[in-house]
């Protein structure tokens, strides 16, 4: 069965530009991007957006799609109200380059200043052990597809643009992925209070919220760290001294 | 005279898969000054997609493996085909280099005692993939990425490749262009590594992204370089094929590694009536016995007994399904029913599979942990690709290296699942290494000037001509016309059907118009790939049309067997003066202490 909806899709050049309407018809089962590709195919051949897998495994396709920060590959049409135009914007936390496309540059130069993996030396018998309850945390974050939705809802960099000190919810997830390795060996602890910024999570969840690989970003990995930070930083005899004895 | 801007390295990588990756860090660490241009952002290639796994002896899951098996089994998949030598370097290395993964941060699933777990997959002997879920692709790329941006290799992401330059018969150099500004770049190189992957792009129901237009096939050739065994083109049996607009993306062979069947509309699990002469004794007779063996390994145990036939080689499996589907026993949507549900525990599907199950859920509304799947044959993969040395994974073009989907040699006529994933770190870190003296002593080539003029020149045509076709439409009818010609099944008519219009879609593409700027412009991007995309498919008409019998997965109606005269040669495809030429080449035959291992073809 097709049928024709009506799309507005925002185009023009770093921040210059304007939503264009067109009336596509679609096909049973599309998603969002089956209908870029159409616009592409059709009207609007040098409309741009990235994508990759089509399957909601590469990360590439982040668009906001009536508002929504989501993945363009993932959103079937008929999960959208019919009754309304379906509008699709670029990532509003990136600077813009083109139509759907923005420059997420940004998360790769934070990603490099995350110092590597580095394991323990290997047990007598050459091995790495590490058991299935110890990696499945690790695991969990490891899930993560780059797609830079969390980044992009995030009020801290959004609203209040703390790229210089606050590494965003990605690089807080890949930071407990790291600092959680039961083989690392790393002290990530000040980088994570300081590079990372981790105090300027305010743990409003709306990452968590937009993960389209369901990470429990706030809960498994944010938290924790600030925990870890905490620990650290404030050392718990000298609290306990200070409640004891009631100076401040 | 035209713009750009130059850069000079020492070892230029092409591709920032798996295999570009392990080169780049290899040849980085070799001290080489190395770039890596791709035509996605980091992160985003192919090897991101994969699912199941990387085969690899590691002997964690079942002590009885070992590298001679492995090697075994490539050959046996391969229908000896394959240049020995790969296949004997591959199983060796891929241990230590999946060990080596883990020592740069990867996080596999465990066997009951800490160690990487294994999986089954088809055509392995005994379970051999190590894996993650079923994202094993995403935690290798995440891994080799995370180590290459720490190392001296420069990364050039959303630049796309689109000609390869040379100073007399030697790599010099390569143009590229910058997807995101449409400006020209230069690099001047004294070794490239081609890591572009495949291009199964240029078919219509395929599991592969738009980056899969056969661009380092195209160059090489074009450079005269020599392509092999392009007639081999792995159709995965299992596709999504409803809604149609997700046909043809992936349903991991996991799913049938973790004891899902294939079924016709009656409910019959055809594929013991599909059971070829040389694996009779390598599947289970009865569904018992392979109910059984699906059993002992959901609980981690050695199997006792054979394994199901769904896990036969992949060429089987995809002509079986197409079998019931042409006699009128497919499932509504032309396919086959995949069933996991009635095997394993919803609780065991969303571990085992997680990404499938997401996958059907938002794609296709079918909970796998409930009903059956619909699959199809999809075009998956390329064993054809640049002819290779295997110590050097040198092309027959001094200077230029190819690893990865774009090399040939070590699938031979059939790849088995996860030998890819394998194949990228042994040979990515072979090709990494170069030849010393391609780095040390030589000096660095300059292209000829004219040259990077008429590339830019001919990158540049299609804005300036008015009244040319839109490249979408090209494209669509390309992969069309290759889908109902050089597909799963081919007969000498059609493919000398296809020959022809090729000659007339090569026409076209050289008469591209394309609307807009450079910046940007995913239409000239599609312009400038469907340049590469119809030499490949030449590549493949060709040697498709000259193999007459049927082997892995080349499959001729005409000539529906193995023929001996085919057994041991493969087909070489060169570049004389512009035109596609080919010949056929005796096999290197096995050596000595690896016969033992190969059998009769
Ligand atoms: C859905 C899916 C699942 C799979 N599952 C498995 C599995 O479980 N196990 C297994 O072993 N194999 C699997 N495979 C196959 C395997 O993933 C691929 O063969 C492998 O990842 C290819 O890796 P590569 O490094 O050769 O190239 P890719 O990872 O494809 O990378 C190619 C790179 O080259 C770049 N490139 C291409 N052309 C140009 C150009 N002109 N200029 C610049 N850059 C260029 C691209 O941008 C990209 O960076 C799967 C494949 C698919 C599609
Ligand atoms: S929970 Fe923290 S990281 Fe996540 S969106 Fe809120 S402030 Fe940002
Ligand atoms: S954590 Fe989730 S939302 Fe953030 S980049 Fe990764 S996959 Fe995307
Ligand atoms: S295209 Fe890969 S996630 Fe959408």
């Amino acid at each position: 069965m097709s049928r024709t909806v009506k799309m507005k899709v925002y185009r023009g050049e770093q921040n210059v530009g304007q939503f264009h309407e067109y009336d596509v018809s679609i096909d049973d089962g599309m998603v969002v991007l089956d209908v870029i590709h159409r616009i592409q195919a059709t009207e609007a051949p040098d409309l741009a957006c990235r994508w990759n897998c089509k399957a909601g495994k590469c990360g590439s396709c982040s668009a906001e799609v009536n508002g929504k920060p989501s993945l363009m590959c993932m959103t079937r049409m008929d999960t959208l109200p019919q009754d309304k135009i379906i509008t699709v914007e670029p990532l509003k936390a990136f600077p813009h380059v083109r139509d759907l496309v923005t420059d997420v540059s940004w998360n790769y130069t934070v990603n490099k200043k995350i110092r590597p993996f580095k394991p323990r030396p290997k047990a007598a018998d050459g091995t790495h052990r590490m058991y299935q309850y110890e990696v499945d945390r690790v695991q969990e974050f490891r899930k993560c597809i780059e797609c830079y939705l969390c980044q992009n809802v995030c009020h801290a960099l959004r609203n209040h643009g703390k790229h210089e000190e606050f590494a965003g919810p990605r690089f807080l997830a890949r930071l407990a992925s790291l600092e959680m390795h039961p083989l690392d060996s790393d002290d990530r602890i000040p980088f994570i209070k300081e590079g990372g910024g981790v105090g300027f999570c305010n743990i409003t969840k709306c990452c968590t919220e937009v993960c389209p690989e369901h990470i429990h970003i706030t809960d498994n990995a944010i938290i924790p760290l600030k925990e870890r930070v905490a620990d650290r930083y404030y050392d718990p005899i000298q609290m306990l001294f200070r409640v004891l004895t009631g100076n401040k | 005279m035209a713009q750009y801007t130059t850069h000079e390295f020492d070892v230029l990588v092409v591709g920032a898969g798996g295999a570009g990756l392990r080169a780049a860090i290899e040849s980085a660490a070799l001290g080489a000054k190395t770039a890596v241009v791709m035509k996605s952002l980091l992160g985003k290639a192919h090897t991101v997609m994969a699912e199941g796994g990387a085969a690899a002896a590691l002997q964690n899951a079942d002590d009885r493996d070992s590298w001679q098996t492995h090697f075994r089994d490539t050959m046996k998949g391969g229908k000896q085909l394959n240049f020995y030598r790969m296949a004997e370097l591959h199983a060796k290395e891929a241990p230590d280099r999946i060990r080596e993964l883990e020592e740069w941060g990867a996080v596999f699933d465990r066997t009951p005692n800490g160690l990487i777990n294994q999986r089954n997959f088809g055509g392995h002997t005994y379970p051999r993939l190590a894996h993650v879920g079923d994202r094993t692709g995403l935690e290798m790329i995440r891994t080799l990425q995370d180590k290459v941006v720490h190392m001296a290799a420069e990364i050039f992401m959303e630049m796309t490749i689109t000609h390869l330059l040379k100073n007399g018969n030697r790599i010099a150099g390569a143009l590229a262009y910058s997807r995101v500004t449409g400006e020209f770049h230069l690099f001047k190189a004294k070794a490239i590594v081609l890591a572009t992957g495949g291009g199964g792009k240029a078919f219509a129901i395929t599991s592969n992204s738009w980056e899969y237009s056969g661009d380092g096939q195209a160059l090489a050739w074009r450079s005269c370089a020599e392509l092999l065994d392009m007639e081999f083109v792995q159709f995965h049996p299992t596709g999504m094929v409803w809604p149609l607009s997700v046909r043809g993306t992936l349903v991991t062979e996991g799913v049938r590694g973790e004891g899902g069947v294939l079924l016709n509309k009656d409910g019959r699990r055809f594929m013991f009536d599909y059971i070829p002469e040389a694996f009779r004794n390598d599947v289970a007779a009865t569904e018992e016995e392979a109910n059984q063996w699906v059993a002992e390994v959901a609980v981690g145990k050695r199997a006792t007994v054979r394994r199901p036939p769904e896990l036969l080689t992949r060429d089987v499996v995809a002509r079986s399904i197409r079998a019931e589907v042409q006699a009128g026993r497919g499932s509504p949507h032309g396919g086959a029913f995949l069933d996991i549900a009635s095997r394993r525990t919803a609780a065991d599907i969303q571990r085992k599979l997680p990404s499938m199950y997401h996958q059907f859920k938002q794609l296709a509304n079918v909970d796998i942990t409930k009903e059956a799947m619909e699959v199809g044959p999809t075009c998956h993969y390329m064993m054809g690709g640049i002819r290779v040395e295997a110590e050097t994974a040198m092309s027959t073009l001094p200077g230029l290296f190819a690893a990865g989907e774009v090399a040939a040699g070590l699938h031979g006529a059939n790849r088995l699942g996860g030998n890819s994933l394998s194949d990228l770190l042994v040979f990515g870190r072979r090709a990494g290494w170069g030849r010393p003296s391609t780095r040390r002593r030589n000096p660095r080539f300059q292209p000829d000037q004219q040259e990077i003029e008429k590339a830019i020149a001919d990158n540049l045509a299609c804005f300036a001509r008015k009244g040319g076709e839109n490249p979408y439409t090209v494209h669509r009818e390309l992969q069309d016309m290759m889908q109902d010609n050089v597909g799963i099944v081919r007969t000498e008519s059609e493919l000398k059907h296809a020959l022809a219009k090729l000659d007339e879609f090569e026409k076209r593409v050289a008469n591209l118009s394309v609307d807009g700027a450079r910046a940007y412009n995913p239409g000239w991007n599609l312009a400038m790939d469907l340049r590469s995309m119809v030499v490949t498919s030449r590549a493949i008409a060709m040697a498709a049309l000259e193999r007459k019998e049927s082997r892995g997965g080349h499959s001729r109606i005409d000539y529906p067997d193995y023929d001996k005269n085919f057994a041991n040669v493969n087909h070489i495809l060169s570049n004389k003066d512009g035109v596609m030429t080919l010949r056929a080449e005796p096999l290197p035959k096995v050596s000595d202490d690896l016969k033992q291992y190969v059998e009769e073809a």
